[in-house]
């Protein structure tokens, strides 16, 4: 029978992985010195699953390396071996090892062969052993012996044998496959009638095989009884006993047939890669609201059948039947949007994916860096889009790592300021409207504003003489190329990133900004979509086209009025809303729309705010509010500045959704474009996206 | 066709021993921990239990122990997972009332030719 074990690798990888966590969880947590039982355990059987699991699916590196951590987690378990830092350094390096080993085995590459092996030399050496292989099973081959007459058997179990399931019968039969069998049964202890207990074994036999037989297999036979009966197997002519080759021999022992096979599944595992079908867990109970609400629809379609059904001549009777039509709309609607609502909850995780990262890095960072930090997580049951939360998974590790860097300082630093030697690292997530807020707040030294604008002015990117805003200052230090390490260090480089932090943060949809206050710490917050597939819009009209705005980034609208309305060297306007001034952008200047009408007086200006920019956008006419599905203009067509995505309507035509923070970003850099030079494809091309959307 | 209670935590093992033994044709009930099989075993009957060792919540040996204790698993065949580093645990298993043991890893022929040998 041959089974492709193939199938059963995606549901290894995935538990392996989560063991991994786990493993990586507990020992962060374990208390060196007084570690908990039920921890240690838990750590173990991580390990021994994954041992398991890898020796039988054919990935024979990690069960190998596995075996070792997990004597050494073993000896802690039972507490032959003292918890120190040292071993929970050393173990944690493991988990990654073999994280690294089933990733190379479920996408292909290279193994760090280098590093895995000195991880399991530093192992090994804390063990205090050399280089124990993962059979430890005896290596007696070498009494392999064939007796090519056969074997006479004694065997006598004893009375208790049959209460642990063995059966002698099933034995014999095992026997009868090896050879000819002939069989005596010994009847001799049998009691008498009355004190039978036919729970117990009283039989013996004696057994002659004959054939060309090897002794390891009539062992075998007898394997799980050897310690409930007495046994004993003699060649039927000694003479004949022959020590047999071992390696002709077959060996019962599972562990050689797969030490042989681990040179082809290298070559599967470099052979595999990309193919990753992506899946995702989800709770019984988002499942049931779907079923729940599905069936809630089936009932709407049924009264909409009804009332539409049976219209008549009658005229009151067809007003009545209207009514219900409306009613069961109107209940559509509602149903329509539930199933919407729990559907994206299905793609919804809990931000803990991403959190449960952090602690290894602090742990890692604090060590290198000789810094004492508490890690507090809050509000880890946030939960956010899937597709969000794996892109927010580096600019987090890298705000984390700049909090540890440049933010808290060494305990000496920390006292001599007066504050406590252990710094503290804060994570809170919690939602906010539409959104998801990411809090990273530390208690370090703050953002030092003064080196920051020396800094800038020494770039060139703020005048001499310019004066800026705290807020401002901060926003600095996501300038590309800025960065005040005293020091370079390999913890988080030197200014290459938090720009880049920002940009992906921004491709997103959200936005990442930061308070400081010198000396007491800093607070950088994102702002996320809880989901990259809907989207709050108003709908608005500019010429004959209509464009969504995202609500989340609208603040009001107004109606431009002529006094509060100034122009700059004739072009740009600014327009004067209560104490400030914002920049009023055209969409149809922007994307080159026609538009014969340039007065501006009395339109409507929708009022928005993108990545702590304000402005006003001028339109012609505000329509519904509505939620609308994102369809990537990307994927459908190219990408267009200003503009983040399309939807379809209800009445089937296609509208743009604007990005606010691209259409301020054209208007900075281009101040009010020249109509002549397109900034964006020519119109014509939405004909082109319907078509490919449809 | 005989019935069999596969004990394991890990998903993947589970998905292995099942699809092995019912591709042989038979009747597989799957079990995540001890406390588990328990349960089922108690409103169920089967002609073998295999469990593995090391579980969370209830392990393979107290699992045996219990399913021992129960007259209708008196004299039913258990089989324990065990890795080969592990002979006490052989030993821990035939003492709670185990009969016998496969060791992993061992491969779906492997785990048939073990089975045929308690149920024929």
């Amino acid at each position: 029978m041959s089974i492709d074990m193939e199938q059963f690798h995606q549901t290894f990888f995935e538990e392996s992985f989560e063991g991994l966590d786990i493993m990586e969880n507990e020992l962060l947590n374990l208390d060196v010195g007084n570690a908990d039982n039920e921890s240690i355990n838990t750590i173990f059987r991580s390990a021994h699953s994954i041992k398991g699991g890898s020796g039988t699916f054919g990935f024979t590196a990690i069960a190998e390396f596995t075996h070792v951590a997990e004597t050494l987690l073993d000896e802690m378990r039972d507490g032959t071996r003292q918890i120190t830092q040292e071993a929970v350094d050393i173990l944690l390096k493991s988990v990654d090892v073999m994280r690294d080993m089933l990733n190379v085995y479920k996408d292909g590459g290279e193994m760090n062969e280098n590093n895995n092996i000195a991880v399991q030399k530093e192992l090994e050496n804390l063990l205090g052993n050399e280089g124990s292989s993962t059979s430890d099973e005896d290596s007696n081959a070498s009494e392999n012996k064939t007796a090519s007459d056969g074997w006479h058997i004694s065997f006598h179990p004893h009375v208790e044998m049959l209460r642990t399931g063995n059966d002698p019968v099933r034995m014999m039969y095992a026997l009868a496959d090896l050879g000819e069998i002939e069989v005596i049964a010994d009847i001799s202890e049998l009691p008498a009638f009355v004190d039978l207990n036919p729970e117990d074994s009283h039989l013996s036999w004696k057994i002659t095989l004959t054939g060309d037989i090897n002794k390891d297999d009539i062992v075998e036979v007898f394997d799980w009884v050897e310690d409930e009966c007495d046994l004993e197997i003699v060649p039927r002519a000694n003479k004949t006993e022959r020590i047999a080759d071992t390696q002709e021999t077959t060996i019962s022992d599972p562990s050689i047939p797969a030490a042989t096979k681990e040179t082809t599944e290298k070559k599967t595992a470099t052979k595999k890669s990309g193919g990753e079908t992506a899946s995702i867990r989800v709770g019984i109970d988002k499942v049931d609201e779907i079923i729940n609400l599905v069936g809630e629809l089936v009932i709407t379609q049924a009264m909409l059948g009804q009332a539409g059904g049976d219209m008549s001549t009658d005229k009151e009777y067809n007003e009545t039947r209207m009514e219900k039509l409306l009613e069961g709309l109107a209940q559509l609607e509602r149903n329509t949007r539930e199933i919407q609502e729990s559907v994206m909850r299905i793609r919804m995780l809990p931000i803990s994916f991403v959190f449960s990262r952090v602690p290894r890095l602090v742990h890692d960072l604090s060590s290198k860096l000789n810094k004492k930090v508490d890690l507090v997580t809050l509000g880890e049951g946030t939960e956010l889009d899937k597709t969000v939360m794996e892109k927010i998974g580096d600019p987090m590790v890298h705000l984390v790592r700049n909090a540890l860097d440049h933010g808290i300082e060494t305990p000496e630093q920390r006292i001599a300021a007066g504050k406590s030697e252990t710094g503290t690292l804060t994570l809170n997530a919690y939602h906010k409207g539409g959104n998801i807020v990411i809090e990273l707040s530390d208690d370090g030294a703050g953002i030092n504003k003064e080196r920051v604008l020396n800094k800038a002015r020494a770039n060139g990117l703020v005048g001499a003489n310019e004066e800026l805003s705290d807020d401002a200052i901060n926003d600095l230090i996501f300038h590309p190329g800025l960065s005040t390490a005293e020091a370079l260090s390999d913890v988080s480089g030197r200014g290459v990133g938090m720009d880049v932090v920002r940009k992906n943060i921004k491709s997103l949809g959200g936005s990442v900004r930061v308070n400081s206050t010198e000396g007491e710490g800093a607070i950088f917050t994102i702002q996320l979509p809880l989901t990259l597939a809907i989207l709050d819009g108003q709908l608005v009209k500019v010429g004959t086209e209509t464009f969504v705005v995202p609500l989340v980034s609208i603040i009001e609208s107004i109606q431009v009025k002529s006094e509060n309305l100034s122009g700059i060297a004739g072009k740009a306007d600014l327009y004067k809303l209560r104490n400030e001034y914002i920049p009023v952008i055209r969409a149809d200047n922007i994307f080159n729309m026609p538009n014969d009408d340039s007065q501006l007086e009395n339109r409507l200006m929708v009022v928005v705010e993108g990545d702590g920019h304000k402005a006003g956008i001028i339109v012609d006419d505000l329509l519904a509010q509505q939620q609308v599905v994102i369809k990537s203009l990307e994927t459908n067509y190219q990408r267009v500045d200003g503009i983040s995505g399309a939807t379809i309507l209800g009445d089937g035509t296609v509208a743009l959704i604007l990005d606010i923070t691209g259409m301020i970003d054209i208007y900075k850099e281009k101040g009010v474009p020249d109509p002549t030079t397109p900034v964006t494809p020519p119109e014509g091309n939405n004909s082109d996206i319907a078509d490919e959307a449809a | 066709m005989a019935s069999i209670l596969a004990v394991d935590d890990s998903a993947s093992m589970r998905q292995m021993v099942t699809f092995t033994l019912k591709g042989a044709g038979y009747d597989v009930t799957e079990a995540k921990d001890g406390i588990e099989a328990l349960q089922i075993a108690k409103s169920n009957s089967y002609n073998l239990v295999i469990t593995d060792v090391n579980m969370p919540n209830m392990d393979g040996i107290t699992l045996t122990k219990e399913l021992r204790a129960l007259p209708a698993y008196k004299f039913t065949p258990i089989l324990t997972l065990t890795t080969e580093s592990s002979a006490d645990k052989k030993m821990a298993g035939k003492q709670a009332g185990a009969t016998g043991w496969i060791v992993k890893p061992f491969n779906p022929d492997q785990l048939l030719a073990t089975v045929k040998k308690v149920l024929g």
